[in-house]
């Protein structure tokens, strides 16, 4: 993606988070015409003839699953997943695009998904935290976070895994001081910041 | 029976739920038909709503209600108070007047079958108020001081005045003497996870999915308010996205959301946005404080003098112990200390992470450290010629005290020895390197706590406490305390916590709930093996039958004889043979008589190194070692994490964190994540905590001290000390600012 090289390429590398606020700033393109499978949890799409409705259809693959969906364009990505589909574990924090708790991985990328608007993303590949695992088997940093006291309250820690799994899949895990500069964009308030560095350095290293 | 996993560095039992997002937090809990309600909050300080016009809203697609103080319910708000409130005062009525008290207050809910619409009705709805200007600085002119009600009363914790000697004669004829003034920005909490509840009524029946550091009394008062029997509450809170104190008191949202969820008839989700976490649900009050040293030419003190206001609302007097440590941390035989509010148009503050001892000891610490330099002593030597053999204030001994102890670990793990004693003699390149200490104490608590244990026919044990676990690993610590005293694995002990129709436990929070749960689990566990050994004496099947059941011993979760080697029953054959699980509830407290032959305190040295941009005036801390005197440490691992996650709030208090509010109207400028500082993971130095051996027999029967106040406590002075150390210069005030130091 160009955001991507953008950043890999710069002299001055920007936080992690620039990259989501740019990519709010992008227009929403083209969306192709699927099928609607209603929501499945607590905040179903609204009802077709709604007076003042705008909606819009849009396809995703989350956690490898397809949905499609008929969305409110005003959705935000974090939205849909925690209040349409159930996707929990994606955490909202202060849905300003400042904390990094709502990161997930928007086709390998990772994102905050509280600023990244679930309907500018038609056919894209959402994975989030529910969606990184092999059936019982951790992925390897969700087992070193374990390990390393990378946690507390937990509730910073989804975040802070699919930003280190894009961290490492960047190149941005080569030393302990590129892992604290890289992964500044997620606050874990509790301070279990020596945990999380010394995970995804032991990640990092065996991947 | 010990089978030793008490003082194991053993992993998370909640980690695999943590890391897989399987882990649910209050706003998790969706419901079927839920719908969504969005707080309106005033944006003025002070006056009163003259009008709310919600027709144009009312018809935007998807709002189900607007609830506003002309519509909503009169609600009971029958008297509740438990400790956690402030003793004197009343907590708010949320929309039940037109008053607004201060900015950010609850004026209006809007509820909508979406998140989105409700948001943006919200933005939508239309208010007019009648405003007049708050006064929200407590150093405004006409901000009397008053005396906290509540600290004069027999018994408190909290004093409003204490002292012995002569503490202004002796600060008169000192040979060395300071006087210096101290102050204390606002703090807010900013837990990752924002205050949130899913409220669903069954009939006259309502359940709270809600965070909450204190579920029975959630559960109590919000029975109270809504004026319904208490069982007619539940309230589950399996897991806390951090909190440091936020969700200790039952803040007006949780309220809200249940009126919204019996007003629309559905199950209702009401999360506070980022900003609304800066309104409505507390902080570290604003504190100016005064310290007066006087001492000897050897450093000995002869007068002590510690005054000290925190900002408190118009309708709730908070209290925190501000000046409690200076009675006791030093020996000293003129002392006096003087604590009292200054009321503002400003929301309740309420307990942050070391509250009290965290601002108090800032002040102490920091002048402590000045008095070394006045002295030309060395800043640890100047604690050590201060040690006290008693506390001097209760005039009773330490149950224990450990802090020169900490000094040894903690001057040697740091290299104290290496430091130069002359302020700006340290450097790196360019850079003025600077290097300080202070003490940290806070009190050892307990307070009263039930647990039920249940014995399965599979060998294993249930333990339920309407405990909670903010993150310092509470469902791990008690599971711990379980399997050692019931002589089973980690994984034979089902640990459950954060429902209010468990047997109850106190606030989690004052560093107690390791000595007050910790404690009720010891007490059940030993009384779930008495009436499994009442069992077994009476089996005849089992090696133990007929054998009172005083003289049966269990080893290894097996019961036998005292003395015979032959392993009888196991708890699961018991419960087999007697077709139904085997439980016992038991509780505990303090012995009463403890408390008054003790003083019961954690003790602590911090040391902290910071490197001073001597041009641009950025200050890092580069590395920092606490040693702390704890008592006995259930899990060190989980421990070091939770200490050095505290050393690193203790450097936001130290550096970035100040709520500042607009004097005009009281609005929290900076109000968002990005501008609220805290500190970040390339912020984090190299961080070491310490734990120094040390055997409490009397402070509770776990040996317990706790850990998560004490962590924070120490570092703000340490780094301030520091950097005074690197600059030459004294900062009286937190946070320390990049113009604070400039002018070096």
């Amino acid at each position: 993606m160009t955001d991507r090289e953008h950043i890999a390429g710069s002299s001055h590398p920007l936080p992690p988070s620039a990259i989501s606020r740019r990519t709010v700033l992008q227009l929403a393109g083209g969306s192709a015409s699927f099928a609607v499978i209603p929501g499945v949890s607590a905040q179903p799409a609204p009802a077709p003839g709604d007076p003042g409705k705008v909606l819009q259809r849009v396809r995703l693959i989350v956690n490898g699953e397809a949905r499609e969906l008929e969305l409110d364009p005003r959705q935000s990505l974090l939205d849909l997943l925690r209040e349409t589909l159930d996707l929990t574990g994606t955490k909202k924090g202060c849905n300003q695009g400042a904390c990094g708790a709502c990161t997930v991985l928007l086709n390998g990328r990772r994102v905050v998904s509280c600023l990244t608007l679930a309907a500018m993303h038609d056919g894209a590949e959402i994975v989030t935290i529910e969606g990184l695992a092999e059936g019982e088997e951790l992925h390897p940093l969700q087992s070193a976070f374990i390990e390393h006291e990378g946690l507390q309250c937990g509730f910073c820690t989804p975040g802070q895994i699919m930003s280190g799994v894009a961290c490492i899949a960047e190149g941005h895990a080569g030393s302990p001081e590129e892992i604290q500069f890289w992964m500044s964009g997620n606050i874990c308030r509790c301070g279990a910041y020596p945990g999380i560095v010394a995970a995804m350095a032991e990640a990092a290293g065996a991947g | 029976m010990t089978t030793g996993v008490i003082g194991k560095p053993l992993p998370r039992v909640d980690g695999r739920a943590k890391v897989s997002g399987s882990a649910r937090y209050a706003a998790d809990f969706n419901q079927p038909g839920q719908v969504y309600a969005v707080i309106v909050s005033a944006t003025v300080g002070l006056g009163r709503v003259t009008d709310i016009d919600s027709t144009a809203i009312e018809v935007m697609p998807g709002i189900i209600a607007v609830i506003t103080h002309r519509n909503a319910p009169r609600l009971a708000y029958d008297e509740h108070k438990s400790y956690i409130d402030p003793a004197v005062g009343e907590r708010l009525h949320v929309l039940q007047d037109d008053r607004v008290r201060f900015y950010g207050q609850p004026v209006a809910i809007v509820v909508a079958d979406t998140l989105d619409r409700a948001e943006r009705a919200a933005a939508a709805l239309n208010i007019a108020y009648e405003a007049e200007r708050p006064i929200v600085d407590p150093l405004e002119r006409n901000v009397e001081p008053i005396v906290p009600e509540a600290a004069t009363r027999e018994g408190s914790w909290v004093h409003a005045d204490s002292s012995r000697g002569d503490p202004d004669g002796a600060l008169a004829s000192a040979p060395a003497k300071l006087d210096e003034a101290y102050d204390i920005a606002r703090e807010n909490h900013n837990p990752m996870e924002p205050h949130a509840t899913v409220a669903a009524w069954a009939g006259d029946r309502l359940t709270l999915w809600s965070k909450s550091q204190f579920v029975v009394n959630e559960q109590a008062e919000i029975a109270a308010i809504f004026g319904i029997p208490v069982a007619n509450v539940q309230v589950i809170c399996p897991f806390i996205g951090g909190a440091f104190g936020t969700s200790l008191r039952t803040w007006p949202h949780v309220t809200l959301a249940a009126m919204a969820a019996r007003q629309v008839g559905r199950a209702v989700k009401l999360v506070l946005t980022r900003k609304q976490m800066f309104f409505t649900t507390g902080h570290r009050p604003r504190t100016l404080q005064r310290v007066a040293l006087g001492a000897a030419p050897d450093g000995k003190l002869v007068s002590l003098i510690h005054e000290g206001s925190g900002e408190t609302s118009r309708y709730e007097e908070f209290i925190e112990a501000l000046t409690n440590a200076s009675g006791y941390m030093y020996s000293c035989p003129n002392v006096r200390t003087e604590y009292r509010l200054r009321p503002l148009d400003i929301g309740t503050p309420n307990h942050m992470r070391g509250p009290g001892e965290a601002s108090g000891i800032f002040a102490l610490e920091c002048a402590m450290d000045e008095l070394a330099y006045a002295l030309a002593i060395d800043p640890v030597e100047l604690r050590r010629r201060n040690e006290p053999a008693i506390d001097e204030a209760e005039n009773k001994p330490f149950s224990s005290r450990s802090l020169m102890k900490c000094y040894d670990v903690g001057s040697d793990r740091f290299g104290w020895a290496n430091r130069t004693y002359e302020p700006r003699s340290m450097r790196d390149g360019r850079l003025l390197i600077g290097m300080g200490v202070a003490s940290a104490s806070y009190p050892a608590y307990q307070a009263p706590a039930s647990a039920r244990v249940r014995l399965r026919a599979d060998g294993s044990a249930e333990v339920e406490v309407a405990a909670s676990d903010m993150g310092p690993g509470t469902y791990t610590s008690m599971t711990q305390v379980a399997a050692e005293m019931l002589g089973l694995t980690l994984e034979q002990v089902h640990f459950r916590l954060g429902r209010s129709d468990y047997p109850p436990a106190p606030s989690h929070g004052g560093s107690w709930t390791m000595a007050s749960v910790g404690s009720a689990i010891r007490a059940a566990c030993l009384a779930v093996k008495t009436e499994a050994a009442r069992r077994a004496v009476v089996d005849e099947r089992s090696p133990v039958f007929g054998v009172a059941h005083e003289e049966v011993e269990w080893v290894d979760g097996r019961a036998r004889r005292r003395g015979d080697a032959a392993p009888g029953p196991s708890y699961g054959e018991l419960v087999t043979i007697a077709g139904a699980p085997i439980e016992a509830e038991a509780s505990s407290g303090r012995d009463p008589e403890i408390a008054k032959r003790y003083s019961m305190h954690a003790f602590g040295a911090v040391f902290a190194e910071v490197a001073v941009d001597p041009d641009v005036g950025t200050i890092r801390v580069r590395r920092a070692v606490g040693a702390y005197g704890i008592g006995r440490v259930v899990n060190p691992r989980l421990a070091r994490s939770q200490c050095t996650g505290g050393m690193i709030g203790g450097i936001g208090m130290a550096l970035m964190e100040r709520t500042v509010l607009d004097p005009r109207d009281g609005r929290p400028v900076n109000a968002h994540m990005a501008d609220y500082l805290v500190p970040v993971n390339l912020d984090i130095p190299m961080l070491e905590a310490h734990f120094v051996e040390e055997v409490d027999p009397h402070v509770n029967p776990l040996g317990v001290k706790g850990l998560g106040e004490i962590a924070l406590v120490g570092m703000a002075p340490a780094i301030a000390n520091a950097v005074f150390h690197a600059t030459g210069k004294r900062v009286r005030t937190l946070p320390i600012r990049i113009e604070d130091v400039l002018s070096v």
